[in-house]
């Protein structure tokens, strides 16, 4: 498989403090790839290099096979990009925003435009200016700027912020069609788990600047959340002691009023049976969602998933 | 070649976009009626001193008294010479019909130009300029700017062309509009009376002997050109300082405070020598043109366009190597 894009040993150091440190991973053609970390953990330094934002200190990035700081404008050929929020001219409308950007790019025809401008679905308000636009509608103009010259990769940076379950599906929806018919590689960071999951193939993790993992999503929820269960039985202390006299259970805490545990899910009705037989009153059980921070708990430490109050917490004592 | 025009383009589209043209057209249509207005206060109050019946005798008078100077006293040649030009002058006044003492539009483009050129034009340069960069990174539309196919020297040197392009918009700008409104209340009179130009200062002394008269439209063109030269100067470090400057306003401050300065030094520092290259009291270029005393000693014509465009260099080499190696952080 080729590779769009590749990512080595990247570092950036200002003032003597590291911001990222030897980040490392590639992107292959066709595929979309997460990049996941909490919120100041050097996501967007880390994008601000892929696109010559920002002269990394050390280590290298090439797309389609050149490299960003050598060979600047024949890389950049091959992205389209949004940085943080699609900030563009309010003053301008969504039109002449693209004209601009085509002017740039040469040889983008006014076809082209108006086929962008139907497929981010801004037919209707294209001539009024951007600042009378919905951040939705900023989003969509974003990514058509990004489009424009027919990139093999697109680097969208939390592309959801902002945007409403519809919006999220609707980009979720564009994504998949950019990459199964445009063939296009697309690379999206988040702060959300849950987003990364249903968009992306495979995934990397970053945390405090430090590469904490790459591997596809499956293995990644699979391998490091199992099947964690949350349930909610009154009296919580004879629940958990039935739960737990079950042989496959493992890992099983009172986590505020719910008791957690690790089960396999075909167990579960068995399970309820035993608690409601013996007079206890169960009221909830449901797969509990993995939250990053969980995530990033297991990752980090090795430890067991814990809800996300609790782990945020620890994941200060642990570094 | 043609990318750049197209690069260039944009810029001025963006300039034109935000109003800014639309701001110094708005400024010039208030306040140069304002100026034209003050004009025609002074004249008239002048005309009540001087009374207007009886200018072409004094002029007459004038003339034949010069004539008969000229040819008796033994005056020194450079004596000679001015009376000579000013008797010219007297008698193209006499010949058109015009009143000296009486403005028409061209005089009133050569003393707006003459006052504006150190202050109120460079002010209408910033309007323009001083956002140029800092206002794309305040917006972060820089991030999609510079993450384009395009060479991040040539993305500036296109703002630089948009910044030149628009300054000689905002001088065609100035020049029509005080020409024509001061016209249609003055008159359009005098565009070939002949100016006295020529003057040089050595060893701070104003030197008369090169002095000669041309007409009164190649004055103005000269006038304009050099308001031309400063405005692109100003121009020039207002956008080194919207790279440096990240905050509009501290840029906008910064460049006004160092235009204030000028002014200031030229009434604290006469005798301090180091004064002189501050680019800001090399402004007053038309002056030298017709021969008033310059404020500091050493200025004179060829300093203070050698001083400017020092200026001017040096501030642009500092933008394109700052921003070409900068990082765009947040």
């Amino acid at each position: 498989m080729s590779k769009i894009l590749q990512v080595e040993n990247l570092t950036k150091t200002v003032k003597g403090k590291n911001l990222v440190e030897n980040i490392e991973f590639s992107v292959n053609a066709g595929e979309v790839f997460g990049f996941l970390g909490p919120n100041g953990s050097g996501k967007t330094t880390t994008i601000r290099m892929l696109v010559g934002l920002i002269k990394p200190t050390n280590g290298r990035v090439t797309i389609a096979g050149h490299d960003v700081f050598k060979d600047f404008k024949e890389a950049m050929k091959n992205v389209g990009c949004i940085v943080e929020n699609p900030e563009l001219y309010g003053f301008l409308t969504g039109w002449e925003v693209l004209k601009q950007y085509a002017r740039m790019q040469g040889n983008i025809s006014d076809d082209r435009l108006r086929e962008i401008v139907e497929q981010v679905n801004l037919t209707e308000r294209i001539h009024d200016r951007v600042k009378t636009y919905s951040l939705g509608m900023k989003q969509r103009l974003g990514i058509g700027q990004a489009l424009i010259g027919r990139p093999r990769l697109l680097i969208l940076d939390e592309p959801t912020n902002g945007l409403d379950p519809a919006g999220i599906k609707e980009l979720r929806e564009f994504v998949r069609f950019l990459v199964e018919k445009e063939k296009m590689s697309v690379f999206i960071s988040s702060h959300l788990l849950s987003e990364i999951q249903m968009m992306c193939d495979r995934v990397a993790i970053i945390d405090r600047g430090r590469m904490v993992t790459v591997s596809t999503v499956e293995d990644l929820l699979h391998h490091h959340s199992g099947d964690v269960v949350e349930w909610i039985a009154e009296p919580i202390e004879r629940a958990r002691d039935i739960i737990a006299s079950f042989e496959s259970v493992s890992n099983i805490t009172i986590r505020d009023k719910s008791i957690l545990c690790k089960v396999d899910q075909t167990l579960i009705s068995e399970i309820v049976q035993k608690l409601t037989s013996n007079g206890i009153a169960v009221s909830k059980v449901a797969e509990k969602t993995i939250t990053l921070e969980d995530l990033f708990m297991q990752l980090t430490t090795g430890s067991k998933p814990s809800s996300s109050q609790q782990s945020s917490l620890d994941l200060k004592e642990v570094h | 070649m043609k990318e750049l025009g197209l690069l260039t383009y944009n810029e001025v589209e963006k300039i034109y976009r935000k109003k800014r043209f639309a701001v110094v057209l708005l400024i010039l249509m208030i306040l140069v009626p304002l100026f034209i207005y003050g004009q025609h206060r002074e004249q008239e109050e002048n005309l009540k001193k001087v009374g207007t019946k009886d200018w072409r005798i004094v002029l007459q008078q004038q003339i034949s008294d010069s004539q008969n100077r000229l040819n008796s006293s033994n005056s020194p040649e450079e004596f000679k010479k001015i009376r000579r030009l000013q008797m010219e002058q007297n008698k193209y006044y006499l010949e058109k019909d015009i009143n000296p003492s009486v403005i028409g539009a061209p005089t009133f483009l050569r003393s707006f130009l003459t006052l504006g050129i150190s202050m109120f034009i460079p002010l209408l340069v910033l309007v323009v300029v001083i956002d140029m960069i800092s206002g794309e990174r305040a917006d972060g539309t820089i991030k999609m700017l510079l993450t384009r196919p395009v060479r991040r020297w040539k993305v500036l040197l296109s703002k630089y062309l948009a910044m030149f392009l628009s300054v000689t918009i905002i001088m065609t700008l100035v020049v029509v509009i005080a020409y024509s409104l001061s016209g249609i209340v003055f008159g359009f009179k005098g565009i070939d009376a002949p100016i006295l130009t020529g003057f040089s200062i050595v060893n701070n002394e104003l030197v008369t002997s090169g002095i000669h008269s041309i007409p009164q439209w190649e004055f103005l063109l000269m006038c304009i050109g050099l308001t031309w030269f400063v405005a692109i100067i100003v121009g020039t470090l207002a956008f080194m300082v919207s790279i440096l400057v990240r905050n509009t306003p501290a840029g906008m401050g910064a460049m006004f405070a160092s235009l204030i300065a000028g002014g200031i030094l030229q009434g604290l520092a006469s005798s301090w020598e180091g004064a002189k290259y501050v680019y800001s009291v090399n402004l007053d270029l038309i002056n030298y043109l017709s021969g008033a005393t310059p404020s500091l000693e050493g200025l004179n014509m060829s300093f203070s366009i050698i001083t400017l465009s020092a200026w001017g260099i040096i501030a642009l080499i500092i933008s394109f190597v700052v921003f070409t190696r900068e990082d765009m952080m947040g």
